[in-house]
């Protein structure tokens, strides 16, 4: 074989801590490298050209690139190498960036580590075989799991370009945090004016299935034909039948529980409708409230119901999509204010949270749109906002910057003054954040427009005194201890990962960061796909996010599978187990490990059993490969001969 | 942390091997984020990436100690985090029972070490490289199979 190797300067990214040119001269020295050189940056037009250039003058049959991860650049360089007529999979490239040059000073001790890196992948690709896929159909359907502002946006952009989308959400309706958002910043739009038309697209939409209080049981298969079993909880009414009349809301006698959607400040009946302006409108029981269920007598629902639609006996349903991509806008959740426990959230009535604040705003809320307090339903003379609870504090386990919080409680604190124009309002942050459009200009007129005081400091504590609160803190401006007598506390709690989420991304096989929020392919340049082919994100699902911004990633996570759908059908990878069939003792191990059921039995015709791999099916992870006793399973590109290859040339 | 990672250079003059098993989706990424992060490692290890952890035959870990590396590092997505569902279960087991046999063949056990750490944990990628880099330091180089041949 004749081979080249080409190594990388990227500028001074390499070069600065490796001798570059030493790597190259010394890689002539492995066995069947014909050509050798450096190159300032490979990635770039010119390097590329170079490497073509050189495959056709110096006869090359593989090829080396010495530079970045090949998680960065690997497919940059196969294609590069195709068009100069090599198969693809005869390149290699050594990690000469990250996990060299990026993380040590010594030059020689780096230089030395890159050569040998350079002979590990010489020695593997000596070993290369040209590999082709074969082409498969794409199953040309979406499925958006998430129907908060995010996913309504993915899944209305896919569904107008004339895609089949299956839209999930875990909620009885769509709609998410957003819906429950009275205005939003910076223009103070109010938000189901703005959401509620989208919602209703949703439900109109004929090309969009919606399961809501649905949620995602297992998936299955891979990039253009995924199989996913969800699992449709009971809600106790027949929606084909119910009109959403809401009579049954009227006469249910078990009223009084805690109402999710305005965030346990109102009490809403067992049988229930979220909220006006839900999508499905359609009512269902929350069994742990109802009084049938709980002491099986009642019914008055059913009696009641114009069309007969409740069903006691329902039960959770399994429902099969086939899907070609899946788009996860699961968004966020807040985080409990209780892990502050000298702040008294949950103890004092009047220390809130910004979405209980949000809801008390709003005209559809507990209060019909007057700010009162939960306690007394007085109107509040001074209202006092603690940002960063649960944001950028190591000692709850939130190091992160929410992102939103610091808008949030410039948007309230110019409502409430709205509201009630006699009202003061004070706000206790760390830094204000208000990076976006028009967002600084917003909080300066919350500042200098609406009066409203900003206080740069922590609170230490909250504690009760008479009928109102006392908000003590420090003033790190003025190096004072300062007390603010409050009428309404409101903690603008941090943003979390959907409860779940964990458990998601384990059922997708995608990866979550240390938080929880789900990894994007690449920080920069991939930032709405998964490590995952054909799982895109979308939202806060992957980091905290305003509107704005998950509204823009629905968009381009819609545009991703848009691309993907563009095509009839899609190569699969060429990286799958193959059978040696003579070597083959049909013990079946195999069949056993393999997670994906991508080998089967095939006999022979004298009879004997051989174990077969079904290529399509198979993802390449090589358990089969690592557990076979006679080795006869290989794992293409990554042979045991392969992998040894590497190991002896680094033990040469 | 620098001064430990020179350290370390300049005790072994740069004969120690370590080789790295890193499975594509989360160590291999892990590692990147450390690079991207520029999160100073000890020059002793070589990474081989792998698909999976499932991937890793113990084979792997007993010929790179007969052939004389000093140290095989193993890493791989935290359970139930795996890309393909189930295949660093099945590394657990295999590696855990090869570290339990290492020494009968007369190889220190400790030159060998599994972990999980996942693309996002650069940090966490940088302490596990420099403590298994720095045992590696302390035992010195392997005197290979053949010193407990007779």
């Amino acid at each position: 074989m004749r081979i080249g190797v080409f190594v990388c300067r990227c500028g001074t990214n390499i070069a600065g801590t490796v001798d570059t040119q030493a790597v190259a001269a010394r890689a002539l020295a492995s066995p069947d490298v014909v050509y050798a050189t450096e190159l300032l940056y490979t990635c770039s037009e010119p390097g590329q050209q170079e490497i073509q250039n050189a495959v056709l003058s110096h006869r090359l049959q593989g090829v080396v690139v010495a530079a970045c991860s090949p998680r960065m650049h690997e497919l940059t360089f196969r294609r590069a190498v195709e068009k100069a007529g090599l198969n693809r999979y005869m390149l290699e490239m050594a990690n000469i960036r990250e996990h060299v040059s990026w993380i040590g000073q010594d030059k020689a001790a780096n230089t030395e580590k890159a050569v040998e890196l350079v002979r590990m992948a010489v020695a593997k690709v000596r070993r290369n075989e040209p590999l082709f896929g074969s082409q498969v159909p794409l199953t040309k359907r979406v499925m958006v799991i998430g129907g908060g502002v995010a996913g309504i946006q993915a899944a209305l952009d896919c569904a107008d370009a004339g895609l089949d989308v299956v839209l999930v959400e875990r909620e009885p309706t769509i709609g998410g945090k957003m819906a429950k958002l009275d205005k939003t910043f910076p223009t103070i739009d109010c938000s189901s004016c703005i959401l509620g038309p989208k919602m209703v697209d949703v439900a109109q939409n004929e090309n969009i299935t919606l399961h809501t209080a649905t949620e995602v049981e297992s998936l299955s298969g891979t990039i253009g034909n995924f199989t996913v079993t969800l699992r449709k909880k009971a809600v106790y009414v027949d929606w084909d039948a119910c009109t959403g009349c809401g009579l049954c809301m009227e006469k249910c006698p078990s009223k009084k529980h805690p109402d999710g959607f305005n965030e346990g400040l109102a009490t809403a009946p067992a049988i229930r409708i979220p909220f006006p302006q839900a999508i499905p409108k359609k009512a269902h029981i929350e069994r742990s409230a109802c009084r049938y269920f709980t002491t099986g007598k009642c019914r008055v629902c059913q009696k009641i119901c114009p069309v007969g639609a409740v069903r006691f006996d329902m039960e959770d349903r399994q429902v099969v999509e086939n899907v070609g991509a899946v788009i996860v806008a699961t968004g966020y959740d807040l985080f409990d204010p209780a892990a502050y426990g000298e702040y008294g959230a949950g103890r004092y009535p009047d220390v809130i949270t910004g979405m209980q604040f949000e809801r008390i705003l709003s005209a559809s809320g507990p209060f019909g749109g007057h700010i009162r307090r939960p306690s007394d339903g007085r109107e509040p003379r001074d209202i006092v906002f603690v940002a960063c609870v649960g944001s950028r504090d190591k000692s709850v386990g939130r190091p992160y910057c929410s992102g939103v919080c610091c808008m949030v409680i410039a948007k309230q604190a110019i409502l409430a003054r709205d509201h009630l124009p006699e009202a003061r309002c004070y706000v206790f942050y760390m830094d204000i954040r208000a990076p976006g459009k028009n967002y600084d200009e917003f909080v300066r007129r919350a500042v200098e427009e609406y009066g409203v005081q900003y206080i740069r400091g922590r609170v230490g504590k909250i504690y009760p005194k008479g009928d109102r609160l006392v908000v003590q803190g420090a003033d790190t401006l003025l190096g004072a201890q300062v007390e603010v007598e409050a009428d309404l506390v409101v903690l603008a709690t941090g943003v979390e990962p959907s409860r779940g989420a964990r458990e998601l991304a384990e059922k997708l096989h995608i990866s979550a960061d240390t938080h929880g929020f789900f990894m994007e392919g690449h920080p920069k340049l991939k930032p709405v796909e998964t490590n995952t082919a054909g799982i895109y994100l979308a939202g806060a699902c992957q980091g905290p996010k305003d509107i704005p911004a998950s509204v823009a990633q629905g968009s381009a996570a819609a545009a991703k599978v848009l691309a993907l759908f563009a095509r009839d059908s899609m190569t699969t990878d060429p990286q799958t187990a193959h059978v040696a069939e003579k070597v083959c003792i049909g013990c079946g191990k195999c069949l056993t490990v393999c997670p994906f059921g991508a080998i089967q039995w095939k006999t022979l015709r004298d009879g004997t059993k051989k174990a077969q791999v079904l290529e399509t099916v198979c993802q390449g992870c090589g358990l089969c490969n690592a557990t076979c006793p006679p080795k006869a399973v290989q794992l293409r590109h990554f042979t045991d001969d392969q992998i040894l290859a590497e190991l002896e040339a680094l033990c040469a | 942390m620098r001064d430990e990672a020179v350290t370390i250079t300049n005790q072994t003059e740069s004969s120690l091997r370590i080789v790295g098993f890193l499975c594509n989706w989360c160590s291999y990424g892990g590692a990147d984020t450390a690079g991207v992060c520029r999160f100073r490692q000890p020059p002793l290890l070589r990474i081989i990436r792998i698909p999976c952890t499932g991937r890793m035959d113990p084979m792997f870990v007993v010929k790179a100690l007969i052939q004389g590396v000093d140290g095989v590092l193993v890493s791989g997505c935290h359970p139930k985090d795996c890309h393909y569902a189930v295949g660093n279960f099945y590394a657990r087991r295999r590696l855990e029972l090869v570290g339990r046999f290492l020494p009968f063949i007369g190889i220190d056990p400790r030159r060998f070490r599994y972990t999980w750490v996942s693309a996002s944990e650069g940090q966490r990628w940088q302490q596990v490289v420099t403590e298994f880099s720095a045992l590696i330091a302390a035992l010195g180089p392997n005197p290979g199979f053949s010193a407990h041949v007779r």
